[in-house]
């Protein structure tokens, strides 16, 4: 309980400090003084002092800093400095959705890709089935994302769009599940292939690199010892013990891409997730947006890496204190 | 005279073109026990590999009741792996997978080669772990490994290595990573197994432990059978120059102190320097130029010794 | 004559979670005098490892006084202990991690030399002395740790340990990762050394086979405090302490007779016995055992056992 409660306060303070550096940050960058932005081209020096009095850019930063944590947290009421009225936490909730879509599918993709091809090129080492997955897995980690896209995107939208093969490719953009699944689905399946394809690739090479240290373990002598098949020897025992390092990994990237990191995809895609608004809030340097991407990106490091530790303590008993015998 | 459970004969093993394991020969008896003595490199746990089929046996028989195992398929290897022939190991630690349930692992053995269910099978675990005279049965097997002491571990091992029933266990250094203390409960432990279970082979490098547990000893060194016999007959009057000088260089905790050990000077040959002829020769006090040519295993004074002192004597 | 080593209560706790205190030693006094040497026996467990690493200040006690030639070294700090290090040394079980695989030998055994700044000719012709004192041939220093076998690598280990003429040598376990034909010789290549150089050792070890053959006294420990000590052999021959002779009867002989087995398993030092630590698994126990804890008492023979009611001879 205890633990919990330190794990909370640590989460706390690392968004306390990312929000307070973004702020400064901010401020310090020339030319980003938000009032002429704010007011538009040759507002007159009246309109300017006005709106720099309305919006507070008069007052000192902390305080500054303050009322925006509070139109951010409290009241939720925290607008975009560059779209007139733009309420950004709305705007984050829309996106997150699309977001959870592309990252939630892709990584189910990856993972059992990864585990598929580990646990095979596992079971064969140095066979020919080895070599040739684990130089395609070279190949998926080394292929750029926004490229893989753009030829996908130039295969199935234009050229051969209308052959049978990829006539069910909706066009670019995204379609909510409650609206359409089965359009959903569709407008996601091959951005979900692309962005998984690298981490497909890192990942079966991990966990290959991981079961292949683990065979030459105590344990597994034993599992092969009991009469057990190779693959159970795998699933069962290797696995079960690679699967630690495995995890960590895992909850960082999914963490990181959740929060905004599937960019390249979302832009390529043409999907309104995360990523599109961090990139919009970035080139028009809207503090409001930025902050709020990046909170939200910087909980959901937080959260995911909370996730990991417990994850971490089920798989692995010994990490459960208080029952060590001398 | 007991049956033999297992007989192997002429073994041979390689590894990465060494020979390993060179012609090695001998029974093991049901209800005795048959202690493999070597140090390390004499291939003695090679042995056990071989006769689990965890390595390929190059040349030789091994005969497993009337049925011969050397050259049987993977498949056939594993129906008989842990079902008829069963193994444990010198560190239980490390043996169990530490993520799971020391029952669950037993369960899964049990349901690997019969058709039952989980409850019947976990029923039959904690009946297995009350016969190791693990306390709280039940309630030990829910533990993780790392939560026994390393005498209920090695305890919950042999409880995982009969729980088919198998015909002969294979205990390579069961007793090494333990305490004297625990040592004695679980070689007391094997003795019974022995007599109620399974043909035991107890694989170690302490004459004290062959001469508590076993009947019959095998001495092994450099991959190649030195002695054989009943464990009384060699331990009383070994004959082969290695096994005398073991057993000189083993210290006692009783009879007279010496001021200084025996040794064997020299270190034991690697598989890819072994001598031609006797493989103890170049580390023997008795060792002249008839050594230059491998004794074969004769006959002599009640049991089978490898060396020429005793050829043409018996 | 003076001890070289003189530890006088010396207790190590851990604070675990939750304010749970393990007390791994528990106010141990021994002492060793020059040309001595001493065993400490015992279970994993019971201490004894943890005991000689703060006897040669690799860790520090959390109380007690621990004297090398009569200056207590055992709250020093680091900067002022330097000048001390090289009276005790210590030989570890593990040969090969105890050497810089990456160094040849020879300048293994130089380097704490040219540290005490010793010339390199001399410290050359000190290397070559070393090697030969422990039975290596001399151009053995100029090869790597890798090329040795276990028992030549202890040979090295115990010549690191020689190479500042120390005081006082602490050897954990040093035979019991050895095959017993090796074992023999370093057991011997002690004994020699100790005739040559006049050395005070103590050995930490389970085997009591090993420690017979080593030792002329011997601690026994049980769940961090000393049980018995006395001289090797009266302790081997006529064990007072019923763990003492617990301990004995399981080693296995030749003689093939099975050994009285003790019941059970050493209890968790976090949660130690009550009494006498002994008492859960003793064959002899009663009533008072399980309420007063027994000190260690000193008999006319120079042997100390901590019991109520020790065997009668």
């Amino acid at each position: 309980m205890r633990s919990v409660a330190l794990r909370l306060g640590q989460g706390a303070c690392v968004l306390v400090g990312i929000s307070m550096l973004v702020f400064a940050v901010f401020f310090a960058t020339p030319g980003a003084d938000p009032t002429a932005r704010i007011a538009g081209r040759g507002a007159s020096p009246q309109i300017l002092a006005r709106i720099r009095h309305d919006y507070g850019f008069d007052r000192a930063l902390p305080v500054q800093y303050i009322r925006m944590m509070d139109k951010l947290f409290v009241a939720r009421d925290l607008t975009s400095f560059v779209d007139h009225g733009e309420r950004v936490v709305p705007e984050v909730f829309a996106a997150a959705p699309v977001t959870l879509s592309l990252v939630g599918g892709a990584a189910i993709i990856w993972v059992g890709l990864s585990v598929l091809i580990g646990v095979v090129c596992a079971l064969w080492p140095n066979g020919i089935v080895d070599r040739v997955l684990m130089g395609l897995s070279v190949l998926l980690l080394s292929i750029p994302v926004f490229w893989l896209g753009e030829v996908v995107n130039l295969v199935t939208q234009s050229r051969y769009h209308d052959t049978m093969l990829f006539s069910w490719v909706p066009p670019l953009g995204y379609v909510p599940f409650l609206q359409s699944p089965s359009g959903w689905f569709r407008s996601l399946l091959l951005p979900w292939l692309v962005l998984s394809s690298s981490f497909a690739g890192l990942y079966a090479r991990v966990l290959r690199a991981e079961l292949m240290a683990a065979s030459g373990e105590d344990y597994m002598r034993t599992a092969r010892a009991k009469g057990l098949s190779p693959l159970r020897i795998m699933l069962n025992h290797g696995l079960r013990m690679s699967w630690l390092g495995f995890v960590s990994l895992f909850g960082l990237d999914v963490a990181q891409l959740i929060g905004g990191g599937a960019l390249l995809t979302e832009v390529v895609f043409a999907l309104p997730g995360v990523g599109h608004l961090t990139y919009r809030a970035l080139t028009d340097l809207d503090l409001p947006l930025i902050m709020a991407t990046v909170l939200y990106s910087a909980a959901f490091v937080v959260i995911a890496n909370a996730l990991v530790d417990l994850v971490y303590l089920a798989l692995d008993p010994r990490l459960r204190t208080g029952t060590r015998h001398g | 005279m007991a049956e033999p459970i297992l007989q192997v004969r002429d073994l041979c093993v390689r590894l990465s073109g060494r020979l390993i394991l060179d012609h090695v020969s001998f029974d093991v008896l049901r209800g005795r026990t048959l202690g493999v003595v070597g140090e390390s490199g004499s291939g003695k746990s090679v042995t056990a590999s071989a006769l689990m089929g965890l390595v390929p046996i190059a040349s030789g028989s091994v005969k497993f009741g009337s049925r011969e195992v050397a050259g049987l398929s993977e498949r056939a290897w594993r129906a008989l792996r842990g079902r008829q022939i069963a193994m444990v190991f010198q560190d239980p630690m490390s043996a169990f997978l530490p993520v799971r349930s020391v029952g669950a692992q037993i369960d899964e053995q049990i349901r690997a080669h019969e058709r039952l269910s989980r409850t019947d099978a976990r029923a039959r675990t904690v009946q297995l772990l009350q016969r190791m005279e693990v306390p709280d049965a039940a309630q030990m097997a829910r533990r993780y490994p790392h939560q026994l002491s390393g005498g209920l571990r090695q305890r919950a091992m042999i409880a995982m290595a009969l729980s088919c029933r198998p015909d002969l266990l294979i205990a390579d250094e069961p007793t090494t990573a333990l305490d004297v203390t625990v040592q004695a409960q679980i070689l007391a432990l094997l003795r019974e197994v022995s007599q109620r279970d399974a043909g035991v082979m107890l694989i170690t490098h302490d004459m004290g432990v062959v001469a508590q547990s076993c009947a019959d000893v095998v001495v092994m060194y450099a991959g190649v059978i030195v002695e054989r016999g009943s464990v009384e007959t060699i331990l009383q009057a070994p004959l082969h120059p290695y096994t005398q000088a073991l057993m000189a260089a083993t210290p006692e905790i009783d009879g007279p102190r010496p001021a200084r050990l025996a040794t064997i000077p020299g270190q034991p040959p690697s598989p890819a320097s072994r001598p031609q002829g006797c493989v103890f020769q170049p580390r023997c006090g008795y060792a002249h130029e008839a050594c230059g040519r491998r004794p074969p295993l004769r006959s002599h004074a009640g049991r089978d010794v490898a060396c020429v002192l005793y050829e043409g004597a018996a | 004559m003076k001890p070289v080593l003189d530890a006088r209560d010396v207790s190590v706790r851990y604070h675990l979670r939750g304010r749970r205190v393990l007390q791994a030693v528990d106010g141990v006094s021994l002492s060793v005098m020059p040309g001595e040497a001493l065993a400490l026996v015992g279970e994993s467990g019971c201490g004894k490892s943890t005991l000689g690493r703060c006897l040669v200040r690799l860790q520090r006690p959390s109380s007690g006084a621990i004297a090398i030639d009569g200056i207590d070294i055992a709250r020093m700090s680091e900067r002022a202990l330097r000048p001390y290090r090289r009276r005790m040394q210590m030989v570890f079980q593990d040969s090969q991690a105890a050497l810089n695989p990456r160094r040849t030998v020879a300048a293994s055994l130089a380097a704490p030399l040219l540290a005490q700044g010793v010339s390199r000719a001399e410290a050359a012709a000190r290397v070559a002395k070393l090697l030969e004192l422990v039975g290596l041939p001399e151009e053995a220093g100029s090869r790597f740790p890798h090329a040795f076998s276990g028992g030549q690598r202890q040979r090295i280990n115990i010549a690191r340990a020689l190479a500042l003429d120390p005081a006082l040598v602490v050897a954990d376990e040093p035979v019991a990762a050895l095959d017993v034909s090796v074992q023999a010789q370093i057991i011997n290549l002690f004994s020699d050394l100790r005739a040559r150089l006049g050395l005070a050792m103590l050995f930490i070890s389970h085997d009591l086979a090993v420690v017979r053959q080593l030792s002329d006294r011997m601690a026994v420990m049980y769940l961090g405090s000393v049980v018995e000590e006395g001289p090797t052999e009266a302790l081997l021959r006529m064990p007072r302490h019923p763990y003492t002779a617990a301990l004995m009867a399981a080693v296995p002989t030749r003689d093939g007779a099975a050994p009285a087995v003790l019941a059970g398993d050493v209890p968790s030092p976090l949660d130690p016995p009550s009494g006498c630590r002994f008492h859960t698994r003793c064959p002899f126990v009663r009533e008072r055992c399980r309420s007063e804890r027994p000190a260690l008492v000193a008999d006319v023979d120079g042997r100390t056992t901590a019991c109520h009611f020790p065997i009668q001879s």
